[in-house]
């Protein structure tokens, strides 16, 4: 039983938050009169963050490798819309190919800044700043100024569109393949628990009593389905949550999974006995930089899409929201702590937050102060109660 | 007050002494303590830190305080200084007579108590002079008088031996006079008791014998020290008392003119068990050369020019324990890091040759994969992950082996650690614990394994028992000899004497850069060694 827990000891941060997430959701949903979790307003919610998600599981990584931040994602993406709005409006270009176009350029741009951040070891702090006011001005040099508007049908499908409904649902409203993407989804999950459980049983570990087992898969169970029935009653699965889902997928498998991960958080948690145990700290450092300006030119095509304008001021602050999701989804601000999933509950509290308190009439000058406190109160939580662990 | 209150009692006590000679001779004794602690119990959540500890420290005395790690003698400081506030623990101290209850370290530091810990807190981007007086500023009214401060640090500076000039940043020092500041430092608050904790676990060992003088020194003006320490000679050197804790409580207390005290004596309370070897015994089966490395020369990475390892030949053999015996400063680590894939320096010239064959070694990855292993001498900062948990720290530089396309098997990965657990004895409440909540000893454990588990053939390591008790140290070396046995080759770095003699067949010894001599296990003793540094000394000059 020591294994267990240890292990709810090492994620209590996020056991916490998760907890804490849901406590204000039903909070909203009874101060809205339960307008919060309406199946319009729960789509809508995801697509409102949408950009926040994405650009936060890169930044939980920039975090990870040693409490680096990156400051320039805002202004990546106001750049990377302005290039989008000058490839598809002025110049006419397929949006697949502009697309691509842009994706790589998102890639170029974390080139340069991890060439200045790992190879010459200047602050990432400082060469995020210098490329928050960079790319900003060539943002506005670009658009001269003025919001390019609007975008084919097209580039606005990718943040307003949802999957079709193959079954055209069988004379009722909902959208069935929500619902099936969501029975599908259920089964592999509970394949692999089932898996995951009789390879521990093999290497003759201790292992989480049944009951408790099967309470687990019932109360995730629960929860995929519950969501994929909401999603269903509106109009189906939103293609960016298909996005979303994806990258949250592949990005905490490789760094839970996979060595290149392991060493992301090696290096963030002692560099020196990291490049000691043979991590090229500097490939790390530069790859991680590289992956943050890509997401972020991800997130920038998304913005700009939901936006269906490219504006000079698109992506104010982004960095902040993003940096805010993953030190309240419990990242460690010295490096080597925090989890991609952690980050994305992060993103959701403030996301319920906004959208509630929009919900409420309360005016975006108290929303800052409440998300102000609250992460505040998220990171002090977490040093009171490990100092009071160590005592 | 109190003082003239002791002289009144004096003159009353030595008139009425000649009536009863006995009575007076007990009460002298009593005044006589600067420090008791009594009856001192501390409780941590599930464990008995401390359990009814009495410590009596005489006024102008060096009293000595050790145990094996873990034995409550950081807590017992802790207590008296004011980490623990009063209230947590139970117990009373009387400091010069005064029951005191001090609610932090600015109560205790106010009362004459200064506390200097291993890891100096010392600010390494202010002068020595700023260091001196930090928190306790020569200022008028909040302005600091730099005049002031001047010259009473070359003042303090002059008392402790230390010749700079007190405007050079305390970065720009080495470690040993660093300690000096950091007494010095204490000084300025006019400290009655001084405690220090392993002073010199970090310094060479003419630093550490300086700073054992500066403390006899000390006393001489009447200032008291408390030394923690696990270098049993130098307590043996300056102590007059020596209390041995384990266990969180008092074994016994020996006083240095009344008790036969010897290091077996010492070792044996400490342990609670009879050490009759400090080494334990191993048949050398010796085979080819496995390992050489030729004509190696090393220049400082920053330092323009200057050659820091010279012209360095060494050769190893398979079953083999070699020694590298030298001081801090004497090039060790540096030739040991530099030849595991150039960790330091630079135009790094010479030959790696490993069974016979030649290596280019430019990078720890390469290093590795020739089966070369360097465990550091400094475990904390260079050696371990400590936020993350023992697992996590055993498998990183051999992940490939538990992963298969990239994709690591977690599951291997416990079963792996599990496996050295129990193999080499870490004691932690499963593998899934943090490493920085370990022992000292167990973390030295976690780092060996951490090497052993990339498989490799040759060994470095440099101190590999820095800071850790003498149980602990025994089951390292048990454990270096099963390496040895497996047919690995070990090259065993230390700055201990006593070590270097018990464990290794065959030791070079090293002073500036150079290897300055070889010698056999038959040949190497404490004068042969020595006489080879002195040698090489003369022959430079």
């Amino acid at each position: 039983m020591q294994h267990v827990k240890d292990v709810f000891k090492n994620n209590i941060r996020q056991y916490a938050m998760f907890i804490a997430l849901i406590v204000i959701t039903i909070f909203f949903q009874i101060l809205t009169k339960g307008t919060l979790l309406l199946p319009m307003n729960v789509t809508n919610l995801v697509l409102q963050n949408s950009y926040v998600l994405i650009l936060a599981i890169g930044m939980t990584l920039c975090i990870l490798t040693g409490g680096n931040i990156d400051l320039s994602v805002g202004s990546v993406c106001a750049f990377i819309g302005a290039i989008a709005g000058t490839l598809i409006i002025n110049m006419k270009m397929d949006v697949g190919l502009a697309i691509v176009i842009c994706l790589l350029i998102g890639i170029a741009i974390g080139v340069w800044q991890g060439f200045w951040i790992a190879y010459l070891r200047i602050p990432a702090f400082i060469v995020t700043l210098g490329g928050m006011l960079l790319f900003r001005g060539l943002t506005i040099t670009m658009l001269k100024g003025l919001t390019l508007s609007p975008f084919p049908e097209e580039f606005q499908q990718i943040s307003a569109g949802f999957i079709p409904d193959v079954f055209k649902g069988f004379g009722t409203n909902l959208n069935i393949t929500a619902l099936v993407v969501g029975g599908i989804i259920s089964i592999i999950y509970m394949i692999f628990q089932i898996k995951k459980r009789a390879e521990q049983k093999r290497y003759g570990f201790e292992v989480v009593v049944l009951p408790l087992f099967i309470a687990k898969i019932v109360l995730v169970l629960v929860g995929i389905n519950l969501f994929a029935y909401w999603l269903a009653a509106y109009k189906g699965l939103p293609i960016i949550l298909v996005l979303i889902g994806i990258l949250v997928y592949v990005y905490s498998f490789f760094t839970i999974k996979t060595v290149p991960g392991r060493y992301i958080y090696a290096m963030g948690g002692n560099e020196k006995a990291a490049k000691l145990s043979g991590v090229n700290t500097n490939r790390v450092l530069f790859f991680t930089y590289v992956n943050m300006a890509f997401l972020a030119a991800v997130a920038g095509i998304v913005f700009t899409s939901r936006l269906n304008a490219a504006s000079p001021q698109a992506g104010m602050n982004f960095e902040l929201d993003a940096i805010a999701a993953c030190f309240i989804g419990g990242a460690s601000a010295y490096g080597g702590i925090g989890t991609v999933t952690g980050s994305i509950i992060g993103a959701l509290v403030m996301g319920v937050l906004n959208n509630g308190m929009s919900i409420m009439g309360i005016g975006t000058d108290m929303q800052m102060v409440i998300k102000g406190l609250v992460l505040l109160l998220a990171v002090a939580f977490d040093v009171l109660s490990k100092n009071r662990a160590r005592a | 007050m109190s003082v003239r209150l002791v002289n009144m009692m004096h003159s009353f006590l030595s008139f009425i002494g000649h009536i009863n000679k006995k009575w007076y001779i007990g009460v002298d004794k009593a005044v006589e303590y600067i420090l008791e602690m009594r009856n001192i119990t501390k409780v941590f959540p599930g464990v008995k830190a401390l359990d009814n500890v009495n410590l009596k420290v005489r006024k102008g005395e060096i009293h000595a305080l050790v145990g094996e790690n873990g034995a409550g003698k950081s807590t017992l400081m802790n207590v008296l200084s004011g980490v623990y506030p009063h209230g947590t623990y139970t117990g009373t101290i009387l400091f010069e007579g005064k029951e005191c209850s001090f609610k932090g370290i600015k109560d205790s530091e106010k009362a004459g108590i200064a506390i200097i810990h291993q890891e100096l807190a010392l600010i390494p981007s202010l002068s020595i002079g700023e260091n001196i007086f930090l928190g306790n500023e020569r200022a008028k009214k909040g302005i600091i008088d730099w005049n002031q401060t001047h010259v009473q640090a070359i003042r303090l500076m002059q008392k402790v031996g230390l010749k700079e000039n007190p405007a050079t940043l305390v970065k720009d020092i080495g470690v040993g006079k660093q300690q000096l500041v950091e007494i010095a430092k204490a000084l300025a608050k006019n400290v009655k008791l001084l405690i220090l904790d392993e002073p010199t676990a970090a310094l060479n060992e003419e630093d550490a014998e300086n700073l054992l003088n500066l403390l006899l020194e000390l006393k001489k003006e009447g200032i008291t020290s408390i030394l923690i320490s696990h270098k049993l000679h130098e307590v043996l050197k300056v102590a007059d008392s020596i209390t041995i804790l384990r266990d969180g409580r008092v074994v016994e207390t020996l006083d240095k003119h009344r008790d036969d005290i010897s290091e077996d004596r010492i070792i044996k309370a400490m342990v609670g068990r009879e050490l009759t070897n400090r080494f334990p015994k191993r048949t050398p089966k010796i085979g080819e050369v496995i390992f050489e490395v030729k004509n190696w020369t090393v220049y400082h990475p920053l330092i323009e020019g200057r050659k820091v390892i010279k012209d360095v030949s060494i050769k190893v053999r398979r079953g083999e324990i070699v020694g590298i015996y030298g001081l801090m400063g004497s090039g060790r680590t540096e030739f040991a890091m530099s030849v595991f894939g150039k960790s330091y320096g630079k135009n790094i010239r010479g030959k790696i040759i490993k069974n016979g064959k030649e290596l280019t070694i430019n990078n720890v990855r390469h290093a590795i994969e020739n089966g070369l292993a360097y465990v550091t001498e400094d475990r904390k900062s260079a050696g371990l992950i400590l936020i993350d948990d023992v697992k996590r720290n055993i498998s990183l530089a051999n992940l490939g082996h538990i992963s298969k396309k990239m994709i690591i098997d977690e599951n291997k990965e416990i079963y792996v650690a599990e496996e050295y657990r129990q193999k080499l004895n870490i004691k932690c409440s499963s593998v899934l614990q943090k490493t920085g909540n370990l022992s000292g000893g167990n973390q030295q454990k976690v780092l060996l394994s951490k090497w052993i588990f990339a498989k490799p053939d040759i060994l470095i390591l440099d101190e590999p028992t820095r800071g850790i008790d003498v149980g602990a140290k025994y089951e390292i070396y048990k454990i270096i000899n099963s390496l040895a046995d497996e047919g690995k080759a070990v090259i065993f770095i230390s700055s201990e004497l006593p070590e270097i003699l018990g464990m290794c067949d065959r030791v070079y010894v090293m002073n500036e850069g150079r290897i300055v001599g070889e010698l056999s296990r038959e040949e190497a003793s404490q004068e042969s060694i020595m006489r080879c540094i002195m040698q090489s000394i003369k022959e430079v000059v």
